[in-house]
């Protein structure tokens, strides 16, 4: 898990009480809270006597300052030396996660490398009316070659390009050419340049060229985010993108309606072995743990390589098919990168996730209630549905938030069993990253679900609670 | 309570139709593999049910008639499918003996209430069949890779001679690679050089911040405890994607400005990337073994003239090392596994074992991948077995029973 591996529902029930309690003295023994409350109390006298005027002057300590104030400076001392202990982890998790994190959200938007590459144009073109049927005039042609001679000693304009091609195919070998050529023009002498530039390429006498340089040119964009929901930003506003070029939004659903299907199936097979985990003597419970355990131990690759194996065409499902004669040897079935293949491999890899909450929360469920409720009259079914069920209700909200999470950000599994069909949006995410380099898009397409994972945790936590996560 | 429900002999009539039934679903997975399904299971069902009816009316010894199935069935299926068939024809013959006698003297009923009606019976055992295919379920994959990885040939699948159990279907030579080639070698260094420092940096980081947030007044638990453990609930792919930007600023600056060396940066943004990934884990296994630490202790220790290092040492260290050392598992076994991360962040010169294994299972197809995955499947169980241990052993020093 890769750290797929990450929460772990204790399965024990009474190391489960643990944690929620943290915060709270267990100890019987007078600690120094006892101090804080007596000093409270202290206090409430004080103003008490100060206002009935009996008694005069408050407590003192030892050392002959008041208490109240003696016990305020060790309540400050103990803050300061926890946060010292706390210091250290939380500068260091703050620095290489949450900084990170955090220029993830701001590349999402951050369009500077624009109007540093071509200022004097980008000021040029905010003077064009990107809506007239004119071509920007002479200004701006001298203007953009002087950009451009500088961007080429720089060796920056093919970067210029790659980013711009991504809002109109063509423009990165348009800038590459134009790169090469334009280094024969001297800015200073050499006007006018209009028509040298279109000589150079048609594509710079095209209005919609300077069009999509003058939408783009803004220093923060929201292009990247619409581009993310399969729309894009042009000089009219946002506007849909052409049929062929939508699939981000398809890949979004897909990847919230497989992981609903990765989490149903969790909990149509998580709950009766957390059922009979709870319920069987707590020798034999422990050996089917190992079950559950291993697997859960077990590196991810580990498991995604021997669900490779299992699902594969000439792999061991298929061919105890073939040999027990179910299914006939040229009409094998195609269990893998597909959606079932993912589905598969991705239920067996989380459903340890689903059993452990489960089991925790069913383990404190007291069997006295259903024999209770039959003993009463109640059927098998009644008392299951309507006394047992509901308790476990926690469980399994705890369970599949918890799986949910974990599958909406998955990319290892999918990416090997899941060919093509069976690609979540954090393979898009990877593919931006490592093959188109549309970093933008990539991280707007993280923020967006990083946003609906953070809604998800919230949710937890008010089910669950972090506190309440727990390990081994 | 259980063990009291009186027993007694079924009559044959319930027996034998059930049975036969059960031979059937047998006699149709060997008779498809022969050729007619319909063939095999009418002689399934005839032949079990005529089993049972002789040991149950004519021969009335039960070990006798243990043997007579086992090597009954063996020998069937060594004329059906040689080698294997003797195996699996040995284990369905004692199988179905166990069925027949279990069905036929009502031992089904022995451990469970004696005022259940036959339907509830019947459901509690088809639940238990759910459950059992449930667990083969999880278990299935991982148990079917150990054989797989001792392959002769470069296959992913069974051939025929591992069937046939002849030792020309075996070998280590997938092993024998992993430890000659030398990419694997080099991974497998660098997930041993990455792992144990990113742990040891999580773990120092992490007991103290775990002692800090067990403190009584700490200002702002819940947002502190919030920002350490979102590690762990940020999908890797987006903390992926974030470190990849940051660390390449990051490791540009300090190959640019500082002049250090390309590949020892590139160690150390993995290390410092896994080191966070490992914090959560941390973090979560000491708080939780400090809400059982009694701090009258501490103050017994300061109250003698300790410092508060000693104290830590000498007192506190001890009695929550169990929790640390679980906390250092999880932290290892996160970063040993990691791959995402490391393939964003790192270069060629960081490829882990993880890494490898991807890059393997993407491209070029090897059956070495599968003695690795044997490798790991046996640290994962040594680790299992690690952390059971310490749990048992930390509950025992808190004087609670081990479960």
């Amino acid at each position: 898990m890769g750290r797929q591996r990450p929460i772990r529902n204790s399965y024990d029930g009474d190391i489960m009480s643990e944690l929620k309690g943290t915060g709270q003295q267990t100890a019987d023994a007078p600690t120094p809270e006892d101090a804080f409350h007596e000093a409270a109390a202290l206090d409430a006298r004080e103003t008490d006597s100060q206002s009935s005027g009996r008694n005069g002057g408050p407590v003192l300590a030892a050392d002959g300052t008041p208490l109240k104030r003696s016990l305020s400076r060790a309540l400050r001392r103990q803050k300061l030396r926890a946060l010292a202990l706390i210091a250290p982890l939380l500068i260091f998790v703050l620095f290489s996660f949450i900084i990170p994190i955090g220029s993830m959200l701001f590349r999402s938007v951050e369009n500077g490398f624009v109007e540093q590459t071509l200022p004097l144009t980008v000021a040029e073109l905010k003077n064009w009316d990107a809506e007239s049927d004119t071509l920007p005039d002479e200004a701006l042609y001298q203007a953009f070659v002087t950009d451009m001679v500088a961007a080429v000693e720089a060796k920056e304009h093919t970067k210029l390009g790659s980013r711009l091609n991504y809002e109109q195919t063509g423009l990165s070998s348009l800038f590459r050419q134009t790169g090469r050529k334009i280094k024969k023009i001297d800015p200073e002498t050499d006007g006018p340049f209009k028509d040298k530039l279109i000589d150079i390429d048609d594509k710079w006498g095209e209005l919609e060229t300077w069009r999509t340089i003058k939408t783009h040119s803004v220093r923060y964009t929201n292009g990247y985010f619409l581009n993310a929901i399969d729309m894009q930003r042009t000089a009219e506003g946002a506007v849909a993108q052409p049929e062929n070029k939508r699939i981000l939004i398809t890949l979004f659903m897909r990847t919230l309606f497989m992981s609903l299907v990765i989490t149903t199936s969790c909990i149509l097979l998580g709950y009766p072995v957390a059922w009979i985990l709870a319920n069987l003597p707590a020798r034999s419970a422990n050996m089917l743990m190992i079950l559950v355990l291993l697997p859960f131990w077990t590196s991810l690759l580990v498991r995604t390589s021997a669900w490779k194996v299992m699902l594969q065409q000439q792999g061991v499902i298929n061919e105890v098919l073939v040999w027990l004669g179910i299914v006939p040897d040229d009409a094998r079935l195609v269990l893998i990168n597909n959606q079932l293949g993912t589905i598969i491999a991705m239920t067996h890899i989380l459903l340890p996730f689903m059993i452990l909450p489960m089991y925790s929360v069913m383990q404190t469920i007291q069997p006295t209630y259903l024999r209770a409720a039959k003993s009463m009259g109640a059927t098998n079914w009644t008392a299951f549905w309507r006394v047992y069920f509901p308790q476990s209700v926690p469980g399994i909200g705890a369970g599949s938030i918890l799986v949910f999470i974990l599958s909406i950000g998955y990319y290892i599994t999918p990416e090997i069993v899941g060919g093509t069909k069976g690609v979540f949006i954090s393979n898009r995410i990877a593919y931006h990253i490592s093959s188109s380099l549309n970093w933008g898009l990539a991280a707007a397409l993280g923020t967006i679900l990083l946003a609906v994972v953070l809604i998800l945790y919230w949710a937890y936590d008010k089910i669950v609670g972090i506190d309440n996560v727990k390990l081994g | 309570m259980a063990a009291l429900t009186p027993i007694s002999r079924k009559p044959l009539s319930l027996v034998l139709p059930t049975i036969a039934a059960a031979g059937a679903f047998l006699g149709l997975f060997v008779g498809t593999a022969n050729g007619s399904g319909f063939l095999g299971v009418v002689i399934g069902a005839a032949l079990i049910a005529f089993m049972g009816f002789v040991y149950i009316a004519l021969l009335k010894n039960e070990t006798l008639s243990k043997w007579i199935s086992i090597l009954g069935f063996a020998t069937l299926g060594f004329v059906f499918a040689g080698v294997p068939g003797v195996v699996l024809g040995a284990l369905s013959g004692w199988f179905y003996h166990w069925f027949t006698y279990w069905l036929y003297e009502g031992r089904y009923r022995a451990k469970l209430l004696p005022y259940l009606t036959s339907r509830q019976v019947l459901w509690f055992y088809s639940f238990r069949v759910i459950c059992g295919a449930i667990f083969v379920f999880l278990i299935t994959p991982i148990l079917v890779v150990m054989p797989l990885s001792f392959n002769a040939e470069n296959f992913f699948t069974f051939t025929p001679e591992m069937l046939r159990f002849d030792p020309a279907g075996y070998s280590l030579k997938h092993y024998v690679d992993f430890f000659t080639n030398s990419e694997w070698q080099r991974s497998f260094k660098n997930s041993l050089i990455i792992a144990p420092i990113a742990t040891i940096i999580s773990v120092s980081l992490g007991t103290l911040a775990a002692i800090g947030l067990s403190q009584s007044h700490v200002p702002g638990r819940r947002a502190i405890m919030a920002v350490m453990i979102s590690p762990m609930i940020v999908p890797l792919i987006i903390s992926a994607t974030g470190m990849f930007f940051f660390y390449s600023d990051i490791g540009n600056w300090l190959e640019g400005t500082l002049g250090l060396p390309k590949n020892f940066v590139g160690y150390v943004k993995v290390i410092l990337a896994h080191s966070v990934l490992g914090i959560p884990f941390v973090i979560i296994t000491v708080t939780a073994t400090l809400v059982g630490f009694d701090r009258s202790l501490t103050r017994a220790a300061a109250n003698m003239g300790a410092d508060p290092v000693t104290t830590f040492f000498k007192v506190q260290m001890p009695l929550i090392l169990p929790g640390v050392i679980s906390g250092a598992l999880f932290a290892f076994i996160t970063s040993f596994d990691e791959v995402v991360v490391v393939l964003f962040v790192g270069s060629a010169g960081q490829k882990t074992l993880p890494w490898q294994m991807f890059t393997g299972l993407r491209e070029q197809i090897s059956p070495t991948i599968l003695a690795v995955a044997t490798i790991l499947v046996a640290i994962s169980i040594l680790l299992l077995t690690t952390v059971e241990l310490l749990r048992r052993r930390s509950e025992r020093m808190r004087g609670m029973s081990p479960s």
